[in-house]
């Protein structure tokens, strides 16, 4: 296909502002799907992104419109996956930007329309569910407009749910978004936007082709990796994979590579052809940091090569995802894992659950701290409570820089939950009379955990969030540690500042004493910084623990009841002699979370 | 008789009312049936006597209500069955006339065991026993009349309602009869059953003031010079040197073989070990055949014998010899248990300490390979 007659395209929306709605109808206007075919949101693929109403993989599908070729570049939605926007993003020319007319721009509208612009993209601007009664497409127009310095009429008005203004939004994309402009005979170069793994055909790559042009059985190399491979089918989703002969410069589409180990080939890598290469790559994705870790560990010990094997797989299309062993004294082998965020570690663990059948402890995740030790030169970063030194020297936290959008009543309950977490006001704007835009400097450990849920309940579900990582900066940041028998359990370790540590030291300890049953003396709960003790609780000691009668006929059924119970002992995690179940190392997350606020 | 069993347990289920709480395999009413079921015994006895020896230590007659039993039938059976050193049978305390403590006493019983469970009539309702705290009182004077020199009460804590000064009038209760041997198990509610349903928070609130009445009933009972012999058992200090235990149930602890007849019973023997079905029609029909009764069988290996007699023998305040035992027996667990100063080993003897015993479940697990 000629590249001036082809459109390469994301959409961009909050979640639930319409995005699946809208490229579903786009398929159907574009007869890529009959209508009879038509699941709702076709193109969330996973069960996961389905229950959650988020998108996590990118995908493209191509269609007809007028003669053009439209490749329609799935985003993810969510406030958390930045990352994979701009890895969507840098496949396409334009954006449709997508804004509820009942809701008007939220946080991450607004982070992701600045990416987009930043990546040079030709945005769109569209008004969706103009169709419902708390609509106002006149003043979500003139925000939309107001924030990309665009005139308020070429903002289109449309519904996707009935289908008005979607053909339109079509002509639009061919009008307004420029064609690709790669050199189609130069070496080939296609970018690696994203991968899945399918058992049966190993790798399977998708990607933009940006120069030249690629054939079925062609040698490929990955030029970062220097993986070699053979094409051994190209093609495209219409939305089903359709194979080709070749894809050609500002195409996008599908290699099936028969790579088998998911490890040789890396999304934001770069293909050629081995009889012909590139000399350059193509520049690749920023190097995402991981900024949350947290312990991985399988509750039955025998599954670490099985959870080894599943984040291996895993890692293959979430580049984000990092990990390395990790032996803990109260939970044996498992995995440090580093993550973008909260929500990012929740759905690796969802699918580490689901997809891989694994039953997995995960401990209250962290931020990355950068520490000096005492009388030390170096800075090192450290990703795990228990590798925090004692005495240090100086400490850093990564801070972000944080958007809130609001109605104006809750600007008050905004900042008061800012203040609470250790947040410094940057700015306070009007969007409109009613709508305000705040932004914050706030330490990532404070937003880690329950900050999301605690705007949400603050502002009855008004507020929107988004934030941008913001480097690091000193803190006054300690280890508290956790005694419990006098030994220190390393996975309940955690790092907080100075004014805190008191307050969420009591509060482990109250609910450690909970959830440690008593055993059959007294254990003490310590929560300690360094050698001082800041808080200490008792579980006494048992003073009864019989089975009342035992006669003739009671023997088997009392001996298995025994049996029972020595195998639950044996269920529990030994730290030092006293048995402590597994939710107890959850009480962390969980003090961590209803600490403070509300 | 040929056989080494010298420890017999004979099933009477029948009862005036089932109790709410009660989990035993009972039959209520079916007077009819008595005559019968004494057939069916004697028949069992018949098939399984070989097992038996010619000089029986003890015999347990347990139920049910055996003293609910029509009188001539259970004479016939005391009648019936071989010679013991010691013969105890389950009483009701309202079952306790003069006629029948005498028939008793002439038949060879020796000793009686009296379900009291507590002297306050609002828990007696609670636990729907048929007789008063009169009636306890009046059924022991009846059998110290009738010559009776060893007689054991049962009391119950734990009861829907029970306070620890319920519980500790009780014990003074019982104390005052000058029984030679007390029984005191928590009350046992089975969830699903009629009566955890009808008591479920108060059984909870119950569950949690276990642990005070645990402690007070052995440190009342201790005190007032009884010997805390097995877990849940007591029996009076004579000074004439006269050894009040159970005979019989010490034979369990002791991990003693043992037949039992009747629905529901259970035997061991020769390591094996039988439960015959519950159902008295089938259990009837069966006998009446000239068969066996269904029985669940479960083979017990060394391993497991083993098991059982730490499981049994620390319920005892009697140090256990460990030769023989050592397989069954965790040593990590022990030097646990030891550090902790919950039990002793010494010279082939492994003894739990008084805290030990308090948690004697508990040590148990940990010492148990």
């Amino acid at each position: 296909m000629d590249q001036g007659r082809i459109r390469n395209f994301s959409i961009i929306a909050h979640i639930d502002h319409g995005k699946s709605t809208l490229a579903d109808r786009i398929l159907e206007v574009t007869e890529a799907v009959s209508a009879r075919d038509m699941r709702d949101q076709l193109l969330d693929s996973m069960d996961l992104e389905r229950e959650r109403g988020i998108t996590i993989k990118a995908q493209a599908v191509r269609v007809s419109w007028k003669g053009h070729e439209l490749n329609l570049i799935d985003t993810p939605g969510h406030v958390d996956f930045t990352y994979e926007v701009s890895r969507s993003l840098q496949a396409c020319e334009g954006a449709l930007l997508v804004v509820d007319a009942a809701q008007g721009i939220e946080a991450q509208t607004l982070a992701n329309a600045y990416l987009a612009i930043e990546n040079g993209l030709e945005i769109v601007p569209v008004v969706n569910k103009i169709d419902l009664p708390a609509a106002d497409p006149d003043g979500t127009s003139v925000e939309v407009a107001d924030l990309l310095g665009d005139d308020p009429a070429r903002v289109l008005r449309i519904s996707a749910k009935t289908g008005i203004g979607v053909g339109e939004v079509l002509d639009a994309i061919v009008e307004r978004v420029p064609a690709p402009a790669g050199e189609s005979a130069a070496p080939a170069r296609a970018l690696v936007f994203d991968s899945s793994y399918d058992q049966y055909r190993g790798v399977v790559a998708f990607v933009r082709i940006v120069d030249g042009s690629f054939s079925t059985r062609e040698g490929l190399r990955t030029m970062a990796t220097g993986t070699r491979f053979d094409a051994e089918e190209l093609g495209f989703f219409s939305p089903t994979m359709t194979p080709v002969k070749t894809l050609t410069a500002g195409e996008v589409g599908y290699v099936v590579t028969g790579l088998k180990d998911v490890s040789l080939l890396r999304v934001g890598d770069t293909l050629t052809s081995v009889k012909r290469p590139a000399s350059e790559p193509l520049p690749g994705y920023k190097d995402v940091k991981p900024m949350v870790f947290a312990g991985l560990f399988p509750t039955d010990s025998d599954a670490y090569p099985e959870l080894r094997d599943a984040l291996e797989r895993l890692k293959l299309n979430d580049a984000a995802l990092v990990y390395e062993p990790e032996t803990s004294n109260a939970l044996g082998f498992g995995f440090r894992c580093g993550f973008l965020c909260l929500l990012h570690m929740e759905i690796v663990r969802e699918r580490l659950e689901r997809e891989f059948d694994l039953d997995l402890l995960v401990t209250a995740p962290n931020v990355a701290y950068r520490v000096k030790e005492k009388n030390g030169s170096e800075w090192v970063e450290v990703h795990n409570p228990a590798e925090f030194p004692r005495e240090v020297e100086e400490v850093e936290e990564p801070y972000v820089a944080a958007s809130i959008i609001v109605p104006k009543e809750h600007v008050g309950a905004v900042m008061e939950l800012n203040n609470e977490r250790r947040g410094t006001f940057d700015r306070l704007e009007y969007l409109s009379p009613e709508r305000v835009h705040l932004t914050y400097e706030l330490p990532l450990a404070e937003i880690v955990l329950d900050y999301y849920d605690q705007l949400k309940s603050r502002t009855r579900g008004y507020a929107s969030f988004d934030y941008d990582h913001a480097g690091f900066k000193p803190g006054n940041l300690v280890r508290v540690d956790v005694l419990v028998a006098t030994e220190p359990v390393d996975a309940l370790s955690l790092i907080v500042h100075r004014d805190f540590a008191y307050e969420r030291g009591r509060l482990l300890v109250d609910k450690l004493r909970e959830e440690i049953p008593r055993q059959m003396f007294d254990v003490a709960i310590q929560a300690a910084i360094g050698s001082r003790v800041i808080a200490r609780e008792t579980v006494k000691a048992k003073r009864k623990d019989v089975i009342a009668k035992c006669y003739g006929g009671d023997i088997s059924r009392k001996r298995k009841l025994l049996e029972n119970q020595k195998k639950g002992k044996k269920r529990m995690k030994q730290v030092g002699s006293v048995e402590v179940p597994q939710e107890a190392f959850l009480a962390v997350l969980n003090i961590t979370q209803g600490g403070k606020g509300s | 008789m040929t056989g080494h069993v010298r420890h017999l347990y004979v099933h009477l289920p029948f009862c005036a009312h089932r109790c709410g709480y009660c989990d035993f395999v009972t039959v209520v009413g079916r007077g009819g049936q008595h005559a019968a079921y004494v057939d069916a015994l004697l028949r069992e006895l018949e098939l399984e006597g070989a097992a038996l020896a010619d000089d029986l230590e003890t015999i347990f007659l347990g139920g049910g209500t055996p003293t609910f039993t029509a009188l001539p039938e259970l004479l016939r059976l005391l009648e019936a069955l071989p010679a013991a050193e010691d013969v105890t049978v389950e009483a009701n305390p309202e079952t306790v006339t003069p006629e029948l403590a005498a028939a008793l006493r002439s038949a060879g019983v020796s000793r009686i065991s009296l379900g009291a469970q507590t002297f306050r009539p609002e828990l007696l309702r609670v636990l729907e026993r048929v007789a008063g705290p009169e009636d306890v009182r009046r059924a022991v004077h009846h059998l110290r009349d009738a010559g009776f020199d060893n007689i054991s009460l049962d009391l119950i804590y734990g009861i829907p309602g029970q306070s620890t000064a319920d519980l500790a009038a009780d014990l003074d209760d019982a104390l005052a009869l000058e029984p030679e041997h007390l029984s005191c198990y928590e009350l046992e509610a089975k969830p699903g059953t009629r009566f955890t349903h009808a008591w479920g928070t108060e059984l909870e609130r119950q569950a949690e003031a276990l642990e005070d009445y645990f402690e007070r009933v052995v440190a009342q009972l201790t005190g007032a010079g009884y010997r805390w012999y097995e877990t849940a058992n007591f029996c009076r200090a004579d000074a004439s040197g006269r050894d009040f235990r159970s005979r019989h149930n010490l034979a369990y602890w002791l991990g003693r073989d043992y037949l039992g007849l009747g629905i529901g019973a259970v035997s061991t023997i020769d390591g094996r070990r039988w439960r015959n079905t519950a159902g008295l029609g089938r259990y009837l029909g069966a006998l009446a055949a000239g068969r066996s009764p269904e029985r669940d069988i479960e083979c017990l290996d060394d391993d497991v014998r083993a098991r059982e007699r730490v499981m049994l023998g620390l319920r005892l305040d009697e140090p256990l010899r460990v030769d023989g035992l050592r397989d069954a027996l965790d040593p990590a667990g022990l030097e646990r248990a030891e550090r902790l100063g919950l039990a002793l080993e010494s010279e082939g003897t492994l003894t739990l300490t008084r805290r030990g015993r308090f948690l004697g479940g508990g040590v148990t697990a940990e010492i148990l390979a």
